[in-house]
């Protein structure tokens, strides 16, 4: 019946089509778009209302978000389990203060030298980690990001092994600082806080943005066909590996771009810290796991998550990461789709919707795919 | 003679990875599983070692002995109670949840033993040396060295002469052919993986009077391990220990050029290694 439906549509109205289109629009992912608008809004001007820890916090979870959504595309969707993006994060904080502090260039354009270093670097890393394969690969990525320490460690230009702080001063250069300062009458550091909030709102916003555009593209839908079944996927033309080695390099730019951001906001940067496998890959891998590896949304969730059990764990030292850990290993077992799982399991809500839904009926503009 | 000299304690440094290489290559052989948490492990084991030799007063060896088959328990256990549930097409689960495991174990770790460096006391064996020709050798190393070609060859043994070894073959060529034939894989693993934590014990012993440890060392005896046997290639049990011998020369080099290179120059080794022959110096498995 179907099958008559549809020649018999096409037979008599060829140019304007059948009765079938692919979507990924549903009706809580429209309600959404208006919610994520509102809350988009109230970001921009939370500086206005809020105290200066208050955005020092909102900073923290934004960066720590753009951290996630970088390794769930990698693991989540491209199949690169990477416990090395430490590296990224170093080697774009060290770019960052050495073209700050030696170089002397601005720093807006400092973190971009830092995100553009941290993809140079993923070539020659992608050259040595692709040849290894799962687990292998998650601890190659890991050497690497050893590597990559120990090397910054003999720059004594930067400190050495025991780092070296940002010129003072550097948060008043930050362009549009003095601007703020201005307009709102605040004292610098307080505007400097601001800009930085916003860099980092505006981070996060290109991360999730970037990964929700690239998931509903036609590389998006290929790499969530790698990942169901490679050797399909190849059967139909598609390539894994330069699928996955594009990935890499942007997760790599966008991570890099975030710890340059990260370490001009704390001013002071040493190879231990910038390199720290619990604070920029533990820390992240949690935060996905718990929210729900996969999807857009889980790291969101797991960010708050993540949020709330730092401040309420924050002043039991290492019990705290035993509890993640303990978390880590319960979700994973029992719910491995994690909280945002748990969730669209029980309500089908998506709030951003990247799974291809054939719906029927509807009109020629939406099957070429305009949204 | 200094270079020689160099050299020889590189290969007994060799020793050591190789043991903590040994469970990794084991458990990977058998079952494709990579467990993150094995540097952890070795910590683990060391801090029942210590436990053993101070609240107890046993010499270190034969705490060792006591600590076998504990370790080998929580080995069964951890392999049958919780990474069974991870094995299967999926790589996701056993690395996510190994690495929480790591995380736990060295949290756990330094909730109890706070982070002081510790190190287990062996008496007048830990100063003494022998001499062979124009070199001294620490007999402790020398002692390392000899129990890591001891355990490749009880693991060679237990793998190609035994039931046991048979039967761990055939579960990692062809699980549902295997459990035809009465094999339950599950129990295996578990057993595969109580093999992993003697040998870890018996790393842990050599880690523990070497040199001073404390909870958090456990990643980068991981990372050695895991050059170790990339370099040796997958499923190659002497491979290992070649391996772990040239981690171990590479870095005795490294540090005798400048103390700060010690760790670079094996991570270096490694990454040569990898670019010249990607599959190892002598593959066996195809992975």
């Amino acid at each position: 019946m179907t099958h008559e439906t549809l020649s018999s549509s096409s037979s008599q109205a060829p140019a304007t089509a059948s009765a079938w289109t692919v979507t990924t629009r549903n009706r809580a992912s429209s309600v959404a778009a208006l919610l994520i608008v509102a809350v988009l809004l109230a970001g921009i001007a939370a500086p206005f209302f809020a105290s200066r820890s208050v955005l020092q916090d909102l900073f923290f979870i934004l960066t720590m978000l753009t951290l996630a959504q970088c390794w769930n595309l990698l693991a989540g969707y491209a199949g690169l389990v990477s416990v090395g993006q430490q590296a990224f994060v170093g080697f774009g904080a060290y770019v960052m203060a050495a073209s700050v502090a030696l170089g002397g260039f601005d720093p807006v354009v400092a973190i971009l030298f830092g995100g553009l270093a941290a993809m140079l670097l993923s070539v020659p890393t992608a050259f040595f980690v692709f040849r290894l394969h799962g687990a292998y690969f998650a601890i190659g990525t890991w050497v690497i990001a050893e590597v990559v320490r120990l090397l910054l460690a003999q720059w004594k230009a930067l400190g050495g092994g025991t780092g070296t702080s940002l010129p003072t001063g550097v948060a008043r250069e930050l362009p549009g600082v003095r601007l703020v300062a201005d307009w709102f009458g605040v004292r610098p550091a307080q505007a400097a806080d601001m800009v930085y909030y916003w860099l980092a709102l505006l981070l996060a916003c290109a991360a999730i943005g970037f990964a929700y555009r690239l998931l509903r593209s036609k590389q998006g839908l290929g790499l969530a066909a790698v990942r169901d079944n490679g050797q399909a996927a190849r059967a139909v033309g598609i390539d894994p590996n330069r699928i996955r080695f594009a990935v890499y390099l942007a997760a790599a730019f966008v991570t890099g771009l975030a710890g340059a951001l990260i370490y001009l906001q704390k001013a002071r940067i040493s190879p231990d810290a910038a390199f720290s496998v619990t604070d920029w890959t533990a820390y992240v891998i949690f935060i996905v796991v718990i929210g729900g590896i996969g999807t857009i949304e889980g790291p969101i969730v797991g960010v708050i998550v993540f949020f709330i059990l730092r401040n309420l764990f924050a002043d039991y030292g290492s019990w705290y990461l035993l509890v993640l850990g303990l978390l880590g290993i319960a979700v994973m077992l029992f719910a491995p789709r994690g909280l945002w799982g748990l969730f669209t399991d029980r309500t089908a809500i998506q709030l951003f919707p990247v799974r291809r839904i054939l719906a029927g009926q509807a009109k020629t503009k939406d099957i070429r795919g305009s949204d | 003679m200094n270079w020689l000299d160099t050299i020889v304690q590189g290969i007994l440094l060799g020793g050591l990875y190789a043991l903590f290489a040994a469970g990794l290559s084991l458990v990977f052989g058998i079952m494709r599983l990579v467990n993150l948490a094995h540097g952890d492990l070795i910590v683990l084991a060391a801090f029942l070692l210590l436990v053993l030799v101070s609240a107890l007063g046993l010499n270190p060896f034969v705490a060792a002995l006591v600590a076998l088959p504990v370790m080998y328990a929580i080995g069964w256990g951890l392999q049958f109670l919780v990474l069974n549930r991870t094995i299967g097409d999926d790589i996701l689960p056993p690395l996510l949840v190994t690495f929480g495991l790591s995380v736990v174990i060295q949290n756990a770790l330094l909730q109890g033993f706070s982070a002081d460096s510790r190190r287990v006391p062996v008496g007048a064996l830990e100063s003494a040396s022998l001499q062979i020709g124009p070199i001294s050798v620490g007999t402790m190393p020398l002692f390392t060295f000899l129990s890591a070609v001891g355990v490749i060859v009880g693991l060679n043994l237990i793998f190609y002469r035994t039931g046991l070894g048979r039967a761990f073959r055939a579960t990692s060529d062809d699980r549902a052919t295997a459990g035809l034939m009465g094999i339950r894989a599950d129990r295996i693993f578990a057993t595969a993986t109580g093999l992993a934590m003697v040998v870890v014990t018996i790393a842990a012993l050599f880690l523990g009077t070497r040199a001073n440890f404390d909870p958090t060392m456990g990643p980068a005896r991981l990372i050695y391990a895991f050059e170790a046997v990339i370099i040796g290639g997958l499923g190659s049990f002497w491979g290992t220990l070649a391996g772990g011998v040239i981690i171990g020369v590479a870095q005795t080099l490294g540090a005798a050029i400048n103390p700060e290179w010690q760790i670079l120059a094996g991570h270096l080794a490694f990454l040569l290694v990898l670019l010249v022959r990607p599959r190892g110096l002598f593959p066996r498995a195809l992975d």
